[in-house]
């Protein structure tokens, strides 16, 4: 009898420690397809960061390095540049890559480093317990903001894909989304043009994925995804925002 | 035996140069050495100078407060580091921008008017040679010749200045 | 090869390609912004890679990364910017990577000035970055030290996996000196195979490697903290390297100086020969480990009335020095902190008045 259905090989069989609700799976999942299809595994190295993927690696079989809050992208340059051989990417959350990282990742991306950002993006912080994120929206209750985001105080929240999308610096920056299958069929093509990008030597690439975090939210898995895609959705529009030429 | 001189003027009259060529003649010469620049913000008013310290043994500190010898190029230079300077040292003037002198007489001073000789004879951007030639032959820090020769190296890549006559 | 005349932060450049290190990652800083002038035009000659980041923060990472994917890799930076490249040190050390950091030290706190100045030897030698970790510190004494002690770092950073630093000061950097790049100072590519994540193809392997510092089980972080303590008492035992000056005398004091301040002390400590006053020194030229035991066994000596740790900050390796000599005899520290090399008369005088 044929399988149906099996683990990509580039997934490790680790128990999750992800919560319910939670999309970290789901795009790691993607990644590792991806990676099983273009056949890289052998010569790719993650960067995971610090959040609650920080221990990306326990789910991938191949190598990983762990960087500093925000740093994944500096070491994914110092990578790329002495081994442009290898298939680097950075696996980044909101609190990582746009705040602490974000000088990081403009430069990285301002340089075209030849690596993929993927960018999950579910407007809090996770691992320290739900704290305000720059992506966090106007009105959220977050731990450190408990009267909803004032914009006043803490300003909009930022737009990465339409940020890194105005650099001059040719690139791939797009954003989807994994609340539900139809969405997943898309980011996945997008994270495969992005590491194929890679693979070819064309350009940086940034896949933000827009995402859920139930438990940090107060909302069940199936509200959440809900959530998401009323008010995340309607202002982190989903799309291309830049592709090469 | 330990010799030390301060070249010190503008910036871009090739002062750090000076002080190089000196360098480089006495390494040469089998003799250590160290050349030590003014640096960073300091610079950026304008004026630069090197400490360039010559020596038959290890060389202790290079940084010198009270230079045996001076080469001034421009008059801030001569205003801030000409009273500086240890008794029966030569301190050398460019006469062609500065007008006055050290007013003391415990001291060899030299005036050459670098400029004016550097134009006669092809080129105002060669003053800094002029006055460093003129500085060797009274102080005899290192022997002319290979002075000479180390002034064609540092030039090796333009053939009109090594043509320059260094009049002493 | 024949002696060539050349500024110490180009040396230091020169001296790493020399060495075999090809990636370089930098961001300007007076007083060593030369290394990356220099490096910017040899780097691509010699084939290696030369990369200007956005900040020492970025530019410490791209050496972590570089390094935790088995390439030798070195930055040079001064104070300030070392102390933002700390936090990637502590990283590098705890991840076991080797990296060579150079700090040509300028004075601070804070933006302080630019001119030379050692008050960056606690950082160096007792941390700067959080956690438990050394860093393997060499300081040079003239731009040749500099040349061969960079050239050393690479295969010490190799051997113990750890971050080696070299502490110059602005004078090393920006003095020109002659210099001879010595030919047998080669760094040997080891084989990382068992911990670098080369990319499993590279190696020939089918399990990943993990280039990491985090260990949620406190018996795996204990491990791995007592496998760098380790290291640590290693490099006491085989790394401990020093100079000594006029120490054959029967001298009435010692003093204890690294870096450029023991150049200005070898100058005093000629002239008050000439006077008849005795004084001998030892240098340290690795201040991580320390010379404890020649300290110790030098101020023993039958006529020596005190030890005076002489240094171009407030006294930090003070510290270090009592505890080499743990109390046998007082030490008592000169210096200046302002960015002014001592001048040999200072010193002279310093040391008459302890008589």
């Amino acid at each position: 009898m044929a399988k149906t259905f099996m683990k990509p090989e580039a997934l490790s069989d680790q128990h999750t420690h992800y919560c319910p609700g939670c999309t970290h799976g789901v795009i790691h999942r993607l990644i590792a397809e991806v990676i099983d299809e273009l056949g890289i595994r052998g010569r790719s190295v993650g960067i995971a960061p610090v959040g609650c993927a920080v221990l990306a690696y326990n789910y991938f079989t191949f190598d990983f390095q762990e960087a500093a809050h925000g740093r994944a992208p500096a070491m994914a340059t110092g990578i790329k540049r002495v081994r442009p051989d290898l298939m680097v990417f950075t696996y980044q959350g909101d609190g990582d890559l746009a705040s602490i990282g974000m000088g990081e990742i403009v430069h990285a991306a301002n340089r075209g480093e030849k690596f993929v950002s993927i960018f999950v993006n579910n407007a809090v912080y996770g691992m320290t317990g739900g704290q305000m994120a720059p992506t966090t929206m106007p009105g959220q209750r977050t731990t450190t903001s408990p009267f909803g985001r004032n914009v006043e105080d803490s300003g909009m929240p930022i737009k990465v894909a339409e940020l890194l999308s105005s650099l001059q610096t040719p690139g791939y920056i797009t954003r989807q989304t994994v609340l539900k299958p139809k969405y997943i069929v898309k980011a996945k093509k997008a994270i495969k043009k992005a590491f194929t990008y890679q693979l070819e030597g064309r350009c940086f690439s940034m896949v933000e994925v827009v995402s859920t975090c139930p438990t940090n939210w107060g909302l069940t898995p199936h509200e959440a995804i809900q959530w998401a895609e009323d008010t995340l959705l309607s202002y982190y529009e989903l799309g291309d925002y830049k592709v090469p030429e | 035996m330990q010799k030390d001189v301060m070249f010190a003027g503008f910036g871009g009259q090739g002062i750090l140069l000076m002080g190089k060529i000196l360098a480089l003649a006495a390494m040469d010469e089998g003799r250590e050495v160290t050349w030590v620049p003014s640096y960073g913000a300091e610079m950026r008013g304008g004026t630069a100078n090197c400490n360039v310290v010559i020596s038959d043994r290890p060389i202790g500190s290079p940084v010198i407060r009270n230079p045996m010898h001076l080469v001034v190029m421009n008059r801030p230079s001569l205003e801030k580091y000409g009273p500086l300077v240890r008794p029966k040292g030569v301190v050398l003037i460019n006469s062609s921008l500065v007008t006055a002198d050290t007013g003391r007489e415990d001291i060899d001073e030299l005036t050459v008017s670098a400029n004016d000789i550097a134009t006669e004879i092809g080129s105002i951007k060669s003053a800094n040679i002029v006055a460093l030639a003129a500085f060797v032959a009274r102080s005899q820090l290192v022997d002319f010749e290979l002075l000479r020769e180390c002034v064609k190296y540092e030039f090796s890549k333009n053939e009109k200045l090594i043509n320059i006559n260094m009049e002493a | 090869m024949s002696k060539v005349l050349m500024k110490g932060n180009e040396a230091i450049g020169e001296a790493a390609i020399r060495a075999g290190c090809l990636n370089y990652f930098a961001y300007p800083i007076t007083p060593q912004s030369e290394v990356a002038e220099y490096l910017a035009h040899r780097m691509p000659e010699a084939g290696g890679v030369f990369l200007q980041g956005e900040s020492e923060v970025a530019v410490s990472y791209m050496i972590f990364g570089a390094a935790g994917c088995g390439a030798i890799v070195f930055t040079t930076s001064s104070s300030p910017g070392i102390s933002l490249m700390s936090e990637a040190i502590s990283y590098i050390a705890g991840a076991q990577c080797p990296a060579v950091f150079v700090n040509i030290v300028r004075g601070g706190p804070g933006l302080g000035g630019i001119q030379p100045s050692q008050a960056d030897y606690l950082q160096a030698t007792k941390g700067g970055g959080h956690g438990d970790y050394r860093l393997l510190v060499m300081a040079p004494a003239s731009v040749q030290e500099a040349v061969e002690m960079v050239m050393m770092a690479f295969p010490l950073a190799e051997k113990y996996r750890n971050p080696v630093m070299i502490l110059g000061d602005g004078l090393i950097g920006q003095m020109m000196e002659p210099v001879d790049f010595p030919e047998n100072l080669k760094t040997e590519p080891t084989n990382k195979d068992d911990w670098a994540s080369n990319g499993m193809d590279t190696r020939g392997a089918n399990s990943p490697n993990i280039v990491k510092s985090l260990f949620l089980d406190n018996k795996l972080l204990n491990d791995n903290n007592m496998a760098l303590k380790a290291k640590y008492d290693r490099m006491k035992k085989e790394e401990v390297r020093y100079d000594t000056y006029n120490l054959d005398a029967d001298y009435e004091m010692l003093i204890v100086s690294f870096g450029t301040m023991s150049r200005v002390n070898r100058t005093a400590i000629d002239n008050l020969k000439e006077e008849g006053l005795e004084v001998a020194m030892i240098r340290p030229m690795t201040l991580f480990p320390f010379p404890e035991e020649a300290i110790r066994q030098a101020s023993l000596k039958e006529n020596c009335k005190a030890v005076l740790s002489i240094e171009m900050n407030m006294g930090q390796m003070v510290e270090d020095v009592e505890r080499s000599v743990q109390g046998k005899v007082p030490v008592k520290w000169y210096g200046t902190c302002g960015g002014d090399v001592p001048t040999p008369e200072e010193i002279m005088n310093f040391i008459k008045e302890q008589k």
